[in-house]
């Protein structure tokens, strides 16, 4: 391919959302969509398998690996020791062989373990090989907070990795995502690190139970459509920003939601298309907006929309410190609805134009 | 089981005296400013890395750290494409993308060559697991220096080889120092190979001075790993002549009597008086060591002459080639010309 314009930029391939009117869809949680991904995934690819702790026997510690182990068998659904350097790793290792291993971490935070097989491994493969290798991996693991889980347990770093090239990162927010995304994902012949919420296991949503139901990488979602502000969010804070939308519709606003689905690669045209049309930005992440996925947009979005925004861009995320396990100080650190909500009037009202 | 009628053979000794002239150059074009960079020098290693490549079959799978450059040669890594991608030039055998540490060979089953220590132990774990998955009977051998004992991914790895019983030999290539600190200082448990007991894998000790002794245990607990998918730890005592890496004298933490005497005690010399014990005439040797010499001229006259890697491949490999699509949308913001560079000429191999 050439350095030109690339005649592909306004062509990559669109989902449609679920219609119900041609595609045959199911009322799923997210857990159940991510099973009935790996289901299908193990049913096609002998190559696929599935490890990590406490997938088979206790049936996955949040049950999204729920009766796979007798299904599959325990070479496919592979329960490993608390031992996320040595699994992560040698997920890393059965992929260059051709394997297509799908590692579950209990949770994000888990796999600070393993950084090093992550980032300075699997990352490295395809380039610093020259490309005579590649490292077909699937990385799952939930990030977020709540539930007073406290600082060690209650973190986002969605922005590290989604800062490292090499790796492709997604972040489904809805059961339908959640199930094309992994599969695509499960499908990609890259390192791919799908990051689940756990507050978001339990929402529940249509999913096509189309066994080639994907959704492409790079690709965001209009979730809502809207006319005055662009909140722009992935996972779980996506969630968050329909319920805000809704809210702020009662007073009067239309607001658009943009779902990232993926930070690497990262949709940059539908999040410009948005803020071309409602000239307000408001940026939501779970994690720590500091040097986070919010920072990366913001700089995006004044390079591309310089001339289109009538406010400032606002960004809301969790209160920078190591999340307190009092509920009423967790509550407030946490990037709730009250706090999106008052952001988003705080960038209208704050419009120059 | 390997061919183990004859260790060492005249081919043999050709290898070391190629590894050692390859060292000795890479050294030499270091100082020149043609390579860049660390690089790690195995020179009196030679014994251990020929005796244990001799073990292997063509379809079992090597991993290295980042002392590598022996080992890729006695895999089969032309010395050419070792050496032009020392010079980080297009015919390198990574293209130029990975240089001295990351020489690697998938055709020849060589997986790497890899730069942090102790990395590649997890990852080299997981390539016999998957050998397990598609029923394959052949081993991996996974060399590591003796300063990557200490790290968790060492005890990880020996933990889950053994949990999941997978072909693998973990290869303690022990050359006294972990870069200026020795075993002793390093290592609560200086008989590395004992360490193995807490898995209850098997190990042992070898002189990694003497070939036909590295052969011998790595044919066994190769043909062990293949056969019974036993993992075993195989720890060879040798020594590195030369510094940590090119940049290190070697001489701030060991005396020069040390290194003289060890030097007195030299792998080359052992195979090449024991072949010659042995009935090889004095031409033939000769002629091996001509051949090496001649071997790596003219891997340095390749590399030298070849190209640099076109700039338009700054990302090449990155990503596999399906990946332009997914990229695409994210073209507009990118602040440093990577549109260009990264997505679209970049991707794929």
């Amino acid at each position: 391919m050439n350095a030109g314009p690339s005649p592909v930029a306004t062509e990559a391939p669109r989902t449609e959302e679920p219609d119900p009117a041609v595609a045959e869809t199911v009322r799923l949680s997210y857990r159940e969509a991510l099973r009935m991904a790996m289901r299908e995934e193990l049913g096609r690819d002998e190559r696929v398998f599935l490890m990590g702790e406490e997938v088979g026997v206790f049936n996955g510690s949040y049950k999204v690996s729920d009766g796979l182990l007798d299904e599959f068998g325990p070479d496919r659904i592979r329960d490993t020791p608390i031992s996320e350097e040595g699994f992560v790793g040698a997920a890393v290792g059965a992929a260059l062989l051709g394997e297509r291993p799908i590692v579950e971490i209990m949770t994000l935070n888990f796999l600070l373990v393993a950084m090093d097989q992550v980032v300075n491994h699997a990352a490295k493969v395809g380039a610093m090989f020259g490309g005579k290798v590649r490292c077909p991996l699937v990385i799952r693991t939930p990030n977020g907070a709540g539930n007073q889980l406290t600082a060690q347990h209650s973190q986002s770093f969605d922005g590290w990795f989604a800062g490292t090239p090499g790796l492709k990162v997604v972040a489904p927010a809805t059961p339908a995502d959640a199930k094309g995304l992994l599969k695509a994902a499960i499908r990609d012949d890259d390192p791919v690190l799908l990051i689940e919420n756990l507050s978001a296991y339990k929402e529940k949503g249509e999913v096509p139970t189309d066994p080639e139901y994907l959704v492409p990488l790079g690709l965001a979602a209009v979730a809502r459509e809207g006319t005055d502000i662009s909140l722009i969010s992935h996972g779980f804070a996506s969630v968050r920003a329909l319920e805000t939308a809704e809210r702020l519709a009662a007073e009067g606003v239309s607001a658009e939601v943009v779902d990232l689905r993926s930070l690497r690669p990262l949709d940059v045209e539908t999040v410009a298309a948005s803020v071309r049309k409602t000239n307000h930005a408001l940026l939501i992440e779970e994690g720590w907006p500091s040097f986070g996925v919010t920072a990366e947009l913001a700089a995006r979005i004044q390079h591309v929309c310089f001339d289109y925004l009538d406010a400032p861009i606002e960004r809301v995320g969790m209160a920078e410190v190591p999340l307190p396990y009092a509920k009423n100080l967790e509550n407030a650190a946490l990037p709730n609805v009250d706090r999106i909500l008052g952001a988003a009037r705080s960038v209208l009202a704050g419009s120059r134009r | 089981m390997a061919e183990r009628a004859k260790t060492p053979t005249l081919e043999q000794y050709e290898a070391m005296v190629t590894i050692r002239a390859f060292e000795t150059e890479a050294e030499r074009q270091y100082k020149a400013a043609k390579i860049g960079g660390y690089c790690h020098l195995s020179s009196g290693q030679e014994a251990t890395t020929v005796g244990t490549m001799a073990a292997m079959t063509p379809s079992d799978l090597l991993v290295t750290g980042y002392r590598c450059h022996g080992f890729a040669l006695a895999r089969g890594v032309p010395a050419s494409e070792a050496m032009a991608e020392l010079f980080g030039r297009r015919s390198g055998c990574a293209g130029g993308r990975g240089g001295s540490m990351h020489l690697l060979d998938p055709e020849r089953g060589f997986y790497g060559g890899w730069g942090i220590v102790a990395g590649q132990l997890p990852v080299a774990t997981g390539l016999a697991l998957a050998l397990t998955r598609r029923g394959r009977e052949d081993a991996v051998l996974c060399e590591l220096g003796d300063g990557a004992v200490n790290m968790g991914a060492w005890h990880e790895s020996l933990n889950l080889a053994a949990l999941w019983e997978l072909p693998i030999v973990y290869l303690v290539v022990n050359n006294v120092y972990g870069m200026g600190t020795s075993v002793s200082r390093a290592s609560a448990e200086p008989d590395l190979f004992k360490r193995a007991a807490s898995y209850r894998m098997a190990s042992e000790r070898v002189d990694g001075d003497d070939i036909e002794a590295v052969f011998d245990a790595t044919d066994r607990l190769l043909g062990a790993a293949r056969e019974q998918r036993k993992p075993a730890v195989l720890e060879a005592m040798t020594y590195r002549y030369r510094g940590h890496s090119v940049a290190d004298a070697g001489t701030a933490y060991r005396t020069k009597d040390e290194i003289a005497e060890r030097r007195g005690r030299d792998p080359i010399t052992r195979v090449r008086a024991t072949l010659a014990e042995r009935g090889a005439e004095e031409a033939e040797l000769e002629g091996a060591e001509q051949r090496a010499r001649d071997t790596v001229a003219a891997a340095v006259e390749f590399a030298d002459a070849d190209a640099e890697p076109a700039l338009d491949r700054l990302a090449a490999g990155m990503y596999a080639p399906t990946s332009d699509l997914q990229f695409a949308r994210m073209k507009p913001g990118s602040p440093y010309g990577e549109d260009e560079l990264v997505y679209a000429a970049g991707l794929g191999a």
